[in-house]
């Protein structure tokens, strides 16, 4: 297996979608311009800029358009350059693209995928850090995708540009340079399929995107002092892999559920309360989270680090839950 | 005797006038099967008064061109062709209705019509209209998208943005604005910035016409010419027609309101869009009543479909969320 970048790997399953698929196309601010958008620009070489096409900054407009065009039968893909920016265009996503079908008796489906680079870590500020994958996993009708590195990032854009339905697919930009290994040919990620990212055996550290290798380096961590620490990764949050995140809690008995947006209202709640209804006899300790604390996320670097999510904080949650009396 | 041409002219304008008739009667026979209650829930927009616009637009479409509308839809539904049984079951929220009883009035589609949906939040159906609008410019086929909405809308981000992306990419979408002088109770003339709405199409250096919303040839007649530019991949138009609704803005809202008076209306009501193509099309009474009488048969028979049906079962609310 080839290792490549978690950002060549959603440029390779854009341009083996858009080659299998005429349907398929690109749209998006600067989505063709070289020194603005390396992911699609290479793309706009091959397929042409009608079919990788720049948009004006106008997020309402062609968020509305393209689940237009997919309601007539295109597959579009819209990059939204980052997650903030789709609160300007919340209408199509929240009200339109994923009732359209429910609302009009299943007269119409919409293939739409709205990409959405996000998160924090490069001091840009309340505006342009946030982690929103919590926000649209609640809208019925809406899938949420959240790969945390290249083999998923590019098996699940394959199927997220399959299916039939509206799909938001988060890219943490922390995650765009890393490497992985990412197998060869036509391989989809199905949905609603958690992965095992490092089998362990005293506790379970659920991360969702960004936080997947950062529970990776804190099991490192806690390998050294003995424990051995599960890594579980939903992959998916809408639909979610209930069962599969309970089969990891419920052999370790103990669980930290970590994820890069804010904690209150997040997918940890959701994940939590969703796995205590399940494992409630089975679980030796309460559920730990770690999350963004309750505050914007500011520019400077200090207070940036002190509000977000890291390493050392998922492995100090770990031991309060391993050294819970 | 009438060449074929002069035939065809005569069907079609008679076919103008029953679908004017066939509108102004639903909406007229919807508002007291709501007022009656339990029968119709929620809430119901009727479009009495702008029949001209309606049939005006579609008459000058094919079946395979699109229209989106708005939450006052019922008359550009039945002017594309929406089946009325199916559409009435929807009102009574019935499983036979077109929406399968989860949308309602304020969602009405009929999308082997080229019936894209009825859209309730004001505006969205812009750029929507914009995107099918890319789709048929991309399949080449030569069909048309025209956005129902009104003066309200036109004061929305949405509409800006959507006719903004139509003339860049020059998409062949047709945006009609109804201008009935009131965004619910809302004056046009205190809510938006120029007392023609057409006009603002020369901010998008597009072509912007006003036209009177009354007289259904004047606006078959706009809406021909912006669609024959679209055909011929010249971009968006803007079409304007002032006319007005004769029932309140919804559930709640009396006749006259607040926001208008009777004089008002009583001068509109002078120049009522049947009569005025009653008198265009050189329509005899015998000839009228024939329409009426076939139009009742019609809604009895729309109205004792939907009777009929029955209601759905709770669990079907779990239907259709995902393709």
């Amino acid at each position: 297996m080839p290792n490549i970048k978690f950002s060549e790997a959603i440029t390779e399953a854009l341009r083996e979608e858009m080659e299998r698929d005429e349907k398929v196309f690109v749209m998006g601010e600067d989505v063709s311009t070289p020194s603005v958008s390396p992911l699609t620009a290479e793309l706009a070489d091959r397929f042409g800029k009608a079919r990788v096409r720049n948009t004006p900054i106008s997020e309402l407009g062609f968020t509305g358009a393209a689940v237009g065009a997919a309601m007539a039968g295109y597959r579009p893909v819209l990059d939204m350059r980052l997650v903030d920016f789709t609160l300007v265009a919340i209408d199509p996503i929240a009200n339109q693209a994923p009732k359209l079908r429910y609302m009009l008796g299943g007269q119409v489906s919409v293939p739409l995928v709205i990409r959405t680079p996000q998160g924090g870590g490069v001091q840009n500020g309340p505006t342009h850090s946030q982690s929103l994958e919590s926000w649209f996993m609640k809208i019925p009708g809406l899938k949420v995708a959240v790969p945390s590195d290249a083999a998923d990032a590019k098996g699940l854009l394959k199927t997220a540009i399959r299916d039939d339905n509206p799909v938001i697919f988060t890219e943490y930009r922390s995650l765009y340079p890393l490497e992985g290994p990412v197998p060869e040919g036509d391989v989809a990620v199905p949905f609603g399929k958690a992965a095992v990212k490092r089998e362990g055996s005293d506790i379970t550290l659920i991360g969702v995107g960004s936080q997947v290798p950062k529970c990776m380096e804190a099991a490192e961590a806690l390998a050294a002092d003995g424990i051995s620490a599960e890594v579980i990764d939903p992959r998916t949050i809408s639909p979610l892999d209930t069962e599969g995140l309970a089969a990891s809690a419920g052999k370790t008995g103990r669980c930290v559920v970590v994820e890069e947006g804010h904690l209150h209202g997040g997918v940890g709640a959701e994940i939590a309360a969703a796995l205590q209804a399940v494992l409630f006899g089975s679980l030796k300790v309460p559920i730990e989270r770690v999350a963004a604390l309750n505050a914007p996320i500011p520019v400077q670097p200090k207070m940036e680090a002190f509000v977000l999510p890291s390493t050392e904080k998922i492995a100090a949650a770990a031991r309060i839950a391993l050294n819970y009396a | 005797m009438p060449d074929s041409k002069g035939v065809f002219m005569r069907e079609k304008l008679g076919e103008m006038y029953r679908t004017m008739v066939r509108i102004r009667r639903f909406e007229e026979t919807a508002q007291e099967l709501f007022e009656k209650g339990g029968i119709i829930r929620g809430g119901i927009h009727v479009s009495a008064g702008q029949e001209a616009c309606s049939v005006g637009v579609c008459s000058a479409l094919n079946d395979d061109d699109a229209i989106l509308t708005t939450h006052r839809g019922h008359g550009h539904s039945i002017a594309k062709g929406t089946r009325l049984p199916e559409m009435m079951a929807e009102l009574f929220g019935k499983t036979a209705g077109l929406c399968h009883a989860k949308g309602g009035s304020m969602h009405i589609a009929d999308v082997s019509k080229g019936h894209y949906g009825a859209h309730s939040i004001v505006g969205s159906n812009m750029p929507m209209a914009a995107g099918i609008g890319l789709a048929f410019q991309l399949n080449g086929r030569g069909q048309v998208a025209v956005p129902f909405f009104g003066d309200g809308a036109s004061n929305q981000g949405a509409f800006h943005e959507s006719m903004n992306l139509c003339a860049i990419w020059k998409l062949p979408v047709v945006f009609f604005c109804e201008n009935n002088h009131f965004a619910s109770s809302t004056r046009a003339e205190y809510s938006t910035s120029v007392e023609d709405i057409s006009t603002r199409a020369q901010g998008y250096g597009a072509p912007g016409v006003t036209v009177d919303g009354m007289d259904v040839l004047a606006v078959h007649e706009a809406v021909a010419e912006a669609v024959k530019r679209a055909r011929a991949g010249e971009g968006p138009s803007l079409i304007e027609a002032k006319t007005y609704r004769y029932y309140g803005h919804s559930r709640l809202d009396k006749k006259f309101g607040s926001y208008r008076d009777e004089e008002e209306w009583n001068e509109w009501k002078a120049r009522d869009p049947l009569t005025v193509a009653g008198r265009l099309f050189g329509l005899s009474e015998a000839e009228a009543e024939g329409h009426r009488a076939a139009v009742e048969k019609e809604l009895a028979e729309a109205v004792a479909f939907a009777e009929a049906s029955p209601e759905p079962e709770p669990e079907m609310a779990l239907e259709d969320i995902f393709a």
